[in-house]
Formats: structure tokens, sequence, C-alpha cells
């Protein structure tokens, strides 16, 4: 779009969140938003297209310039170092990335084998602990890996704990917190500027506001 | 490994099809064009120089060279860009006189590519050197012939954000000195990362004016007015020259007309070590990436001559996906002859040759599917039995 921002949202789970901060930004969406299956939604009265990403694929279509922004959570951006800028922490679907296994357990002294669906925030966490395992990719269910053997630990999000919990998993350590952050393609950002500042600046309003304060003595005049 | 099917290329290395190398011909010689206009002579380096030299002095990370080993087990590297042949032969061989020194090259450079395999992996890149100059007059040029050079290529929509190295490393070591706390600032200005390098900030044990200072920082990004902004944070006098030295920067760009095109970005940091005063990168509207970049810099020290040098490279690749997929017209004519016509033929060419238009001349013979064939002209004429026809 050439007078107007596209912006890559993630599906699922935190797509609701940015949808409602997005609205709290004062930013009017359709109401067809929440239900629609379409892959590309444009709001032509806000200047606005979004298009609907997997969530781990959303840093990729910024770096491209696919889109000029996008919503993704640190966990992708750990796990992709793409090239684009981080501009703000929303605070929204927060999470944390950790390692879990079965109670007691020791890793394996011969093959130390860990699940994942982030393979290089396994590999670079295990590496800076001075240990070297076998890095197993899955695509979903990680918690299972452990259950049938297939690994000794697993790296994987936990919001709740329940899914760990429910599958008699135990948290053993954990990595980063994770929370949504607003990124921004690095050419939009310089090309775009105006479009791209105020959409900061409305969103970082909001978030201060949403904190209250209480969470982090960020400045709201200094995205 | 599996087996090799026989079309197949190594990875990121791309076939120029004719169509494709007649666009970059165009764009080429246009943008040369230009830098022959403006007095910057051309010049050839080896794809191939020693690691120990070239490949350690360039910039370019060491995982992203393709090397190699020479007879006698040196380990050679393709040039991953043109700026450091160039130091070497300016050091060696063109610094004698103490002279500024106009230089051009176009070249293709080799970069080995992680992520995405697919990615090119050789990429020509056409650009200057402007060395032995330190002088503010000399940065300008070189950006205003990069703006020349864009606007002869035909791109219309484009931006060159100009930054300075001095400004953000003056900032940090006025209010942290030098220690980790720097590196790790610069760490997350390099990585985009805004959000890290605020809360490092918050973390730090600063007054609230300092750690404004420092947020600011991330703000300076526009027209000239964010030049007078920094000039408000900043204290020492080196930080303050690298504004001083942009405001005459502006001031140039603004006598060749050209500041329609250039903003600032006090942020941006580069990967480039060897940057020691502005720098810039060029954006096109619907290419994702920067298409181009430079700066002034003192790589040539590093040959053993102590002179300062300011350049730009720009990436064809990109500048071709920035100029859009317009078809260049077809102006080919074919003459179909028969043998009892050729001597006509080649003559009715040579007439077209000395006008300059391109023709072609087909034996009527050699052809087996007539009517593909003449689809791939603007126009035909058949020389052919008794009499002719069109």
């Amino acid at each position: 779009m050439k007078n107007g921002l596209t912006i890559a949202m993630p599906k699922g789970r935190i797509f609701e969140e940015a949808v409602e901060l997005l609205r709290k930004a004062g930013y009017k969406l359709p109401q067809e938003f929440d239900e629609s299956r379409k892959l590309i939604i444009d709001v032509p009265e806000e200047n606005l297209r979004f298009i609907l990403a997997k969530p781990m694929d959303v840093a990729t279509y910024v770096e491209h310039g696919g889109a000029d922004v996008g919503i993704a959570g640190k966990d992708v951006l750990l796990e992709e170092e793409r090239d684009v800028y981080e501009l703000l922490d929303l605070n929204i679907s927060y999470c944390y990335l950790a390692v879990a296994g079965l109670p007691d357990t020791e890793m394996n002294d011969v093959a130390p084998r860990v699940a994942t669906k982030y393979p290089k925030v396994a590999e670079a966490y295990f590496r800076e602990q001075g240990e070297q395992v076998e890095i197993i990719t899955l695509n979903g269910s990680i918690e299972l890996a452990p259950l049938i053997g297939l690994a000794d630990r697993i790296v994987d999000i936990v919001s709740t704990g329940r899914t760990l919990k429910e599958n008699g998993l135990v948290e053993y350590e954990k990595i980063e917190d994770v929370t949504s952050r607003l990124i921004v393609n690095p050419v939009s950002y310089r090309m775009k500027d105006v479009f791209i500042d105020e959409l900061v600046a409305r969103l970082q309003e909001v978030v201060s506001y949403e904190m209250g304060g209480l969470l982090k003595n960020e400045n709201p005049t200094s995205y | 490994m599996s087996r090799l099917f026989m079309f197949e290329k190594p990875l990121g290395m791309r076939d120029t099809l004719p169509e494709l190398y007649e666009k970059k011909d165009r764009v080429r010689s246009n943008i040369a064009e230009t830098m022959k206009l403006w007095g910057y002579q051309f010049i050839e380096t080896p794809a191939l120089e020693y690691f120990e030299t070239v490949g350690e002095a360039s910039a370019i990370d060491d995982a992203q060279l393709f090397k190699l080993l020479d007879k006698e087990g040196h380990t050679l590297v393709l040039r991953p860009e043109m700026t450091t042949p160039i130091a070497r032969v300016a050091a060696s061989k063109l610094l004698k006189e103490d002279i500024p020194i106009r230089l051009a090259y176009s070249a293709n450079v080799f970069r080995a590519q992680e992520r995405e395999g697919g990615r090119p992996a050789e990429f020509e890149q056409i650009g200057v050197e402007y060395i032995n100059d330190s002088t503010i007059s000399c940065d300008g040029e070189v950006i205003a012939l990069l703006i020349s050079s864009l606007k002869k290529a035909g791109l219309d929509e484009f931006q060159v954000s100009v930054g300075h190295v001095g400004f953000a490393q003056e900032l940090f070591m006025q209010i942290l000195g030098t220690n980790g706390r720097t590196t790790t600032l610069r760490k997350f200005l390099y990585e985009k990362n805004y959000v890290g390098y605020r809360e490092s900030v918050q973390s730090f044990d600063l007054s609230m004016i300092d750690k404004q200072r420092l947020l600011k920082l991330l703000q300076l990004r526009g027209g000239e007015e964010v030049l007078s902004k920094a000039l408000s944070i900043i204290e020492n006098d080196k930080g303050k020259q690298a504004i001083l030295e942009l405001q005459e920067l502006w001031r140039v760009i603004k006598d060749y007309g050209f500041e329609e095109y250039v903003k600032f970005d006090l942020s941006i940091v580069s990967h480039m070590s060897y940057y020691t005063g502005i720098l810039f990168e060029v954006y096109a509207g619907n290419v994702g990436f920067p298409i181009g970049n430079g700066g002034r810099y003192s790589l040539i020290e590093k040959f053993g001559k102590k002179a300062t040098a300011t350049g730009f490279a720009l990436r064809l690749d990109r500048l071709l996906e920035a100029l859009g997929g317009k078809t260049l017209e077809n102006e080919m004519h074919c003459i179909f002859f028969s043998q009892e016509r050729r001597k006509e033929a080649f003559g009715l060419a040579q007439q077209f040759h000395s006008e300059g238009k391109k023709v072609v001349l087909q034996d009527i013979t050699g052809v087996k599917d007539l009517d593909k064939f003449t689809k791939k002209f603007a126009g035909t004429t058949f020389l052919i039995g008794g009499r002719d026809s069109e």
C-alpha cells in the first residue's frame, strides 16, 4: 500500500488481543474482522490493510516488506532473527519460554535430546549452559516428546502451565519472558515514517495506560 | 549429499537471461554514464583476493565469505564487496601523489547466504569511491551523485537516510563512558531492538535527564529539524562536531537542489566497522531491503596510507526490482532470406545497421516453426524466391 500501512497480524491466540489493542488505540476496525476467514482485510477508512499470517511467519513478511509492520511474539523474533525494527513492547499475550520435562529426571548422558518448535532458541540456551544437546524440531504438541521417550526435555512457551500439568510434565528452567512486539520493516520505517510514528504513538499511549505505570517506569514520551 | 541434477547451479547463483540482461545493461549504462560525466573513472579488480589482506580488512562477516585455497596453500576469498579491493589499489598504487581521486566500479560480488538459500550469493554492485578528500563537499558530492544516478536510472521514489557514526558514539561516551553498557546499547541499536534498548536504559543507574537523552536518540529521525534536536542533547565537542558536519552537509545537498530526497537518522549504526563519519542508506518504496548504502571510511589506513574516502554502492538486482517490471519495447526486426536473394538481404541488413537499428538475418530453411519464431520480432521482411513479401 502506497498511502497507508500493511499490518501483518498473527492468527490465533495473539490475534484477538492485538485487535483489542488497536481498537483501544482508536482504530475503527469493522466487526466482521473477528470472524472473517479472509487472509487480507482492507480497512480503507483508516488507510490500513491487514494480512493474517501464521505467528511464526509474521516477522518473515515484515522483513521482506510484504507488510510494513507486524505484531509478533518475542519468541518468534528470538527464533527467526529477522532484520526488522522491534519498536514497541505491546505487553499483550504474556507467556515465557521454558525448559520442561518429566519430574525428577536427568538429561541422558549419552544422547541428551531436546524437542522444540524453537531449535535456535533451544540450541543457544543449552550452548550457554555449556551443554551440547541434540535438538529435535517438532511442529506442535511438543509435550508428547518426553512422554513417549523421544526427548528428555522440551523447550516451549508456557502461559498458564496447564498443558504441562495435564501431561504430567514439570518446568525446569525459565529461559525468557515473551510478550508481543510491534515490528517494522527497515525501509518502511524510513519511507513511511509519518504513518508509523502515528501508529507507534497511539499504541504507546494505550500500552502505558494499561500498565498504569506500575510494571515499568517507561516514559510515555519516549518510544 | 544427493546427486545433483545436471542443470543445477550452486546455491544462490543465478543466470541472467537475455531480457533481464538487456534491462540490467540499460540501468547499468545509465548510471555509469552519469558517473563518468561527473569525472569518475572506472576500474576493475580481480574477483579473487587473499583472505589475509582483503578478506580480513573487509567488514563482511567471515561466515559470508567464499573461501578457497591456491596452489601454495594461501586462503583466497571471492571479493565480498568492492570498497576493500579499491582501498588496496588506492593505497598501493594510486595515492603516490597526494591528490583527490574519483573512482567508479560495476562488478559482481560474492556473499554466501545462510538463510533461505535462494537469496543471491553473487550480485552486481555499482558504485563510486571518492578518495583522499576529507571535506563535507566530498560527502555531499557522493550523495548528490547517488541521487543523480538513481534519477537517471529512472527511479522516482526513493530516500537517502543519512546518519553519523560519531553522534551515538559520543553520546554514549559522554553519558556512560567506555564500558559494557555502551556495548550493550550499541548492540541493541545495531540489532534494531528498540525495546531492549529502552529497557536497558531504564535499568541503568543514571539521572532522569541522562536517561531521557539516551532515549531521545531513538527519535532523531526525520528532516533537518532533527539536527537541532540532536545538538540539544549532546554536550561534548566531538559529538557536536558530528552534528555540525551534518548541518554543513545539508547545506551542500540544498545547493545541489536535492533536499527532497534526503532525510536524517542518527540511530543508524552500521555493521561496517570502518565507517568514521557520515553514513547513509538508500531506500525505494516498493523494495523491502535497502537498495544501496555508503559513507565515509578509514579503510585505506589498513593498507598503509593515511587517507579517508567516501563512497556508495548500489545493488543492481534490488534497483531493478525497485524500477518494476516494465517490459522493454521489442525493436528487433527480422529479415528472412532464401539462397536466391541472400545478397539482397545482406544489403538490407547493412542499411538497418547503418541506421543503428537491430536486425536479425535468418535463413528461412533454418526455422522449423515459422509462426513461433516470427512472434519474437517487432517486424519482418521476407526476401524469398522470386518476389518479396512483407
